[in-house]
């Protein structure tokens, strides 16, 4: 579990955080989104104490963050940023392989634990080690960015607009895989986002900055249906909110007895896809299977009401 | 470049043959009645008899019409080096055919026509390697190759009767000791500037004051022209040796080798600093900002990541500094530093050819042997991210 | 800034004192001089030394830009770019031959005095101002070129009105490294019978006369690095009025 306490950051006398406290349960993502200078990324910044906090305190487990050595601490923290920052020098296997390096790891354990990230991000482990930044795609060096932020197991990931130099479509791949290994390994991750459609789909919780404080945090769906301010309700996107909402929750809730014509969607698929089937097909309701066992269907009507928001 | 792929001839080849033709026109050789008066002029066609001059002249002659080729830079470069080898046919054959019955204090040297040529050959060489780019291993077996040739033509003594080498075969042991002298100088000076500037470059790349204070002053020292720099240095040492007279014992003096070397390490440590900064500074901004988030500390992040990747760059600072250095060296000779430049005053001082080109020439060979050697260095230095695919 | 200004205005006033009156500073000169010997160099005036070395370096670095320039041009130009590589070795290797060499290797072809040293200067000085107008013409936005193409500038127009004042301080740079060089390389042409500055450093060196070394050493220098720094502050000024369309923007950000 990671506590933050009232901490804060000024220059010049203003403040660029400003007394933000929040706490972050283990094996869970966390999405901080805001506008550029809400002070989004100085918030992460201090937790790794990139930047010192002028005042409050940041604890991973109970143990303040300023009890141990700047250099021990970020060791122990992942960091993967927007731009990759692999050293163009190394290889691949040399890059994942830097921080457990740093802590003395043995030559036969930091290459087995660079196989098996590699594996992890299905790399191919004897055809990307021993290759260099430059001879990977983008999405590769990402890949290959984040992995190198989880090789020593740490207590949590920190992440700086991680996919903001990827094309949407490798975007939305990094994403899933993102998920994937989260849930696999059950890491704890802090994600900075300029996009809430990024912090919507990735966060188990959505933390919304504005002008260096925390105006609002919460589950994606509480963002969506209960914005805290005007500016959250903006940053949610005005009038695409019943569609995001509807992206939160897949079929399977929805599902009632009844037959509905037409070809059947998984059970997964989630409320604004089938929205956007029923009004592409002119369906009022689709069936819904589930491993090929048909569950029922879900009208139109169902996923309206599911998209209204408070009166 | 559509422009080469659709050409019949090669427009630089076609620049070279003309100016080519247009050299052999000029005397190929000198003879002089001694090493200080002035000679007269021969064409190549002149300088012995048909027998010896037709398969010289021929090989220049293949050498510049291969040189037309529009590809097949192969071929050009051997036709290149055939004209070379021929140039060198008729040189010495021209020598003693000049020197018979010239005299005993006759000389007979290379002219306009010869250098010329030289030139153009050379050019014609670097034209067609620019476009064969060989890597830096293949470049360093080429020097070699031409290092190699070179030694075994001047020690078969098929030239020793020109005249540079005549007034090199009188001065073998001062020739021997300015070599080291002048190699001293330089080399000296590098690794004494490279001990002061690379600290001082990382100092200076830390502390942005230090940098702004430091990087104009090395910047304006360089400004001053060398020969004040080491007339500057004398007084200034003799200063320092009156002060400290235990200086005297480990050989400083106002004079001779100490004011030059320093006035070469003060030269050097403009691009010696400046280059270690630049490098340094090269460093991508992400690969900092990750490596201080993966908790390296500073000395870490300067051994493991901003000294390698800027090495390239800190290196063709040295090779500046280096090339720098063997010419400034020649200043030496005025003050006493000894080197090649002795050779090239005196050689001024008595109005004596030969004597200036045993001291211009080696410096000029040694100043580009340096330049391309460093230039292989720094080219494996920066081989290792993008070239390996 | 101002700091800056006062200092330079004093080194100029200090540069003049000493080539016009430079028996002013014989007591400062006196204690470096030989017993007996003179401590002010006489067998020529400073003033003309320093005229003549001047008008060297500025003839030859005339010369050289203009012909620099032009040789830029043309193997910028489609028609001259098979003689691009070539250009390109010609400057690299050529840069490494030592000044010194330059000179010295004049002489046997040209002879003595000012001759040699006004072809040295010129040849050596071609290579900074070549290499560099050959970068500044060939590196210029893409974006700029493309929309002076699309506006229906000609050939002649693009080069005259676009590239050129676009590449010009690059190419100053360049004729700045040049000058400072010609400068050097001018001092030491007196060993070939220029007559230059570099005469009372070697009629010092010769004469074991410290004072003529410091005395010529000291205006030389002076010149040097007020020359060089009138060039570096034009361009300063230049590459802003130049870049405060778009860098400078980014620049004031920063």
């Amino acid at each position: 579990m990671i506590e933050i306490d009232r901490i804060s950051k000024l220059y010049d006398g203003a403040a660029a955080v400003d007394a933000v406290s929040m706490t972050v349960e283990t094996a869970t993502i966390t999405a901080i989104v805001g506008t550029s200078g809400s002070g989004k990324t100085t918030l992460l910044r201090m937790i790794n104490r990139l930047v010192e906090p002028s005042s409050g305190e940041v604890r991973i487990n109970g143990e303040s963050t300023r009890s141990v050595p700047k250099n021990t601490l970020r060791r122990r923290i992942g960091y993967a940023i927007q731009s990759h920052g692999l050293f163009p020098h190394y290889t691949v296997a040399r890059n994942i392989g830097t921080v457990p390096t740093l802590l003395g790891w043995s030559k036969a354990a930091i290459r087995a634990r660079v196989d098996e990230l590699l594996e992890l991000f299905s790399m191919e482990p004897e055809h990307f080690r021993d290759r260099y930044p430059a001879e990977l795609s983008g999405g590769q060096q990402q890949r290959v960015g984040v992995a190198r932020a989880l090789a020593s197991r740490p207590d949590l990931l920190l992440m700086d607009e991680p996919f903001g130099a990827l094309d949407p479509i490798i975007r939305a791949r990094a994403q899933e895989d993102l998920r994937r290994i989260q849930r696999t390994l059950g890491s704890t991750i802090m994600l900075v986002t300029h996009d809430m459609e990024e912090a919507i789909q990735l966060g188990d919780r959505v933390a919304v900055m504005d002008a260096g404080r925390l105006v609002q945090h919460g589950t994606p769906a509480e963002i969506i249906q209960r914005p805290a301010s005007d500016f959250v309700a903006d940053m949610v996107g005005g009038v695409e909110r019943p569609l995001r909402l509807l992206s939160l929750f897949p079929l399977s809730e929805l599902v009632e007895q009844g037959h509905a014509e037409g070809d059947a969607l998984d059970a997964d698929t989630s409320l604004r896809d089938a929205l956007s089937n029923c009004l592409w097909t002119g369906r009022n309701a689709v069936p819904v299977v589930k491993d090929g066992v048909a569950l029922g269907r879900v009208t139109m009507d169902a996923i309206r009401a599911r998209a209204e928001g408070p009166r | 470049m559509p422009v080469r792929s659709t050409a019949w001839l090669s427009p630089p080849g076609v620049l070279l043959a003309v100016l080519g033709v247009a050299s052999l026109l000029a005397p190929y050789m000198t003879l002089a009645a001694n090493r200080i008066v002035a000679g007269e002029g021969f064409k190549a066609w002149q300088v012995a008899g048909a027998e010896f001059t037709a398969p010289g002249m021929l090989a220049v002659a293949i050498g510049l019409l291969l040189g037309l080729l529009p590809r097949w830079h192969w071929l050009r470069l051997t036709g290149a080096a055939l004209g070379l080898a021929g140039m060198a046919w008729l040189l010495s054959h021209g020598a003693p055919a000049l020197l018979d019955g010239a005299g005993d204090y006759a000389r007979v040297s290379p002219g306009a026509g010869f250098w010329c040529l030289l030139v153009i050959l050379a050019l014609l060489m670097a034209d067609a390697l620019t476009h064969l780019s060989p890597g830096p291993l293949a470049r360093i077996g080429l020097l070699l190759l031409v290092l190699l040739l070179m030694a075994i033509l001047l020690n078969s003594g098929a030239l020793a009767q020109l005249s540079i080498l005549q007034e090199y075969a009188s001065r073998k042991a001062a020739f021997t000791d300015a070599t080291w002298r002048h190699l001293g100088l330089a080399f000296g000076s590098l690794a004494m500037a490279t001990a002061i500037g690379v600290p001082l470059g990382i100092l200076a790349y830390r502390r942005e004051r230090l940098r702004k204070a430091i990087l104009p002053v090395l910047s304006f020292l360089q400004t001053i022209p060398s020969l004040a720099m080491f007339g500057i240095m004398i007084p200034l040492l003799g200063w320092f040796v009156s002060v400290f007279p235990g200086a005297k014992a480990i050989g400083i003096a106002g004079v001779g080798f100490a004011p030059a070397f320093l006035a070469l390490v003060l030269y050097s440590l403009l691009p010696v600093a400046g280059n270690v900064v630049a490098g340094l500074q090269s460093t991508p901004a992400s690969a900092i900002e990750a490596a201080r988030g993966m908790g390296m500390s500073a000395g870490q992040r300067l051994l493991r990541i901003e000294l390698p990747l800027g090495l390239p760059v800190i290196l063709a600072g040295l090779r500046i500094a280096l090339v720098q250095n063997i010419g400034l060296a020649v200043i030496a000779g005025l003050i006493g530093g000894g080197g090649y430049g002795a050779f090239v005053f005196q050689g001024l001082n008595q109005t004596a050819t030969d004597l200036i080109l045993l001291g211009a020439l080696p410096t000029v060979a040694l100043a580009l042997l340096a330049a391309m050697g460093m230039d292989v260095i720094v080219e494996l230095t920066r081989a290792t991210p993008e070239e390996t695919s | 800034m101002k700091l800056a200004a006062l200092f330079r205005t004093a080194l100029v006033l200090l540069l003049l004192a000493l080539v016009i009156k430079p028996t002013w500073f014989t007591w400062a000169f006196a204690p470096f001089a030989p017993d007996n010997g003179a401590v002010i160099y006489e067998r020529a005036s400073l003033l003309s030394l320093s005229l003549s070395h001047l008008s060297l370096v500025a003839l030859a670095s005339t010369a050289a830009t203009l012909v620099a320039v032009t040789l830029a041009i043309l193997v910028t130009r489609p028609a001259g770019s098979a003689f691009l590589p070539l250009s390109r070795t010609i400057t690299n290797m050529g840069q490494t031959f030592p000044p010194v060499a330059v000179l010295a290797l004049a002489v046997p072809a040209l002879g003595f005095g000012a001759g040699p040293t006004l072809v040295a200067l010129f040849l050596y000085g071609l290579l900074p101002i070549f290499e560099n107008a050959i970068t500044g013409l060939s590196t210029l936005p893409p974006a700029t070129m493309e929309a002076a193409r699309g506006i229906g500038l000609s050939h002649r127009q693009r080069l005259l009105r676009v590239e050129l004042p676009l590449a010009f301080p690059v190419i100053l740079t360049g004729i700045r490294l040049s000058v400072v060089i010609a400068l050097g390389t001018a001092t030491i042409g007196s060993t070939v019978a220029a007559s230059t500055l570099g005469e009372v450093i070697i009629a010092g060196l010769l004469t074991n006369n410290t004072a003529f070394v410091l005395q010529g050493g000291l205006i030389v220098g002076l010149f040097a690095v007020l020359i060089y720094d009138a060039l570096v502050q034009l361009e300063v000024y230049l590459s802003r009025r130049l870049g405060a369309g778009s860098s400078g923007a980014l620049a004031s950000k920063a």
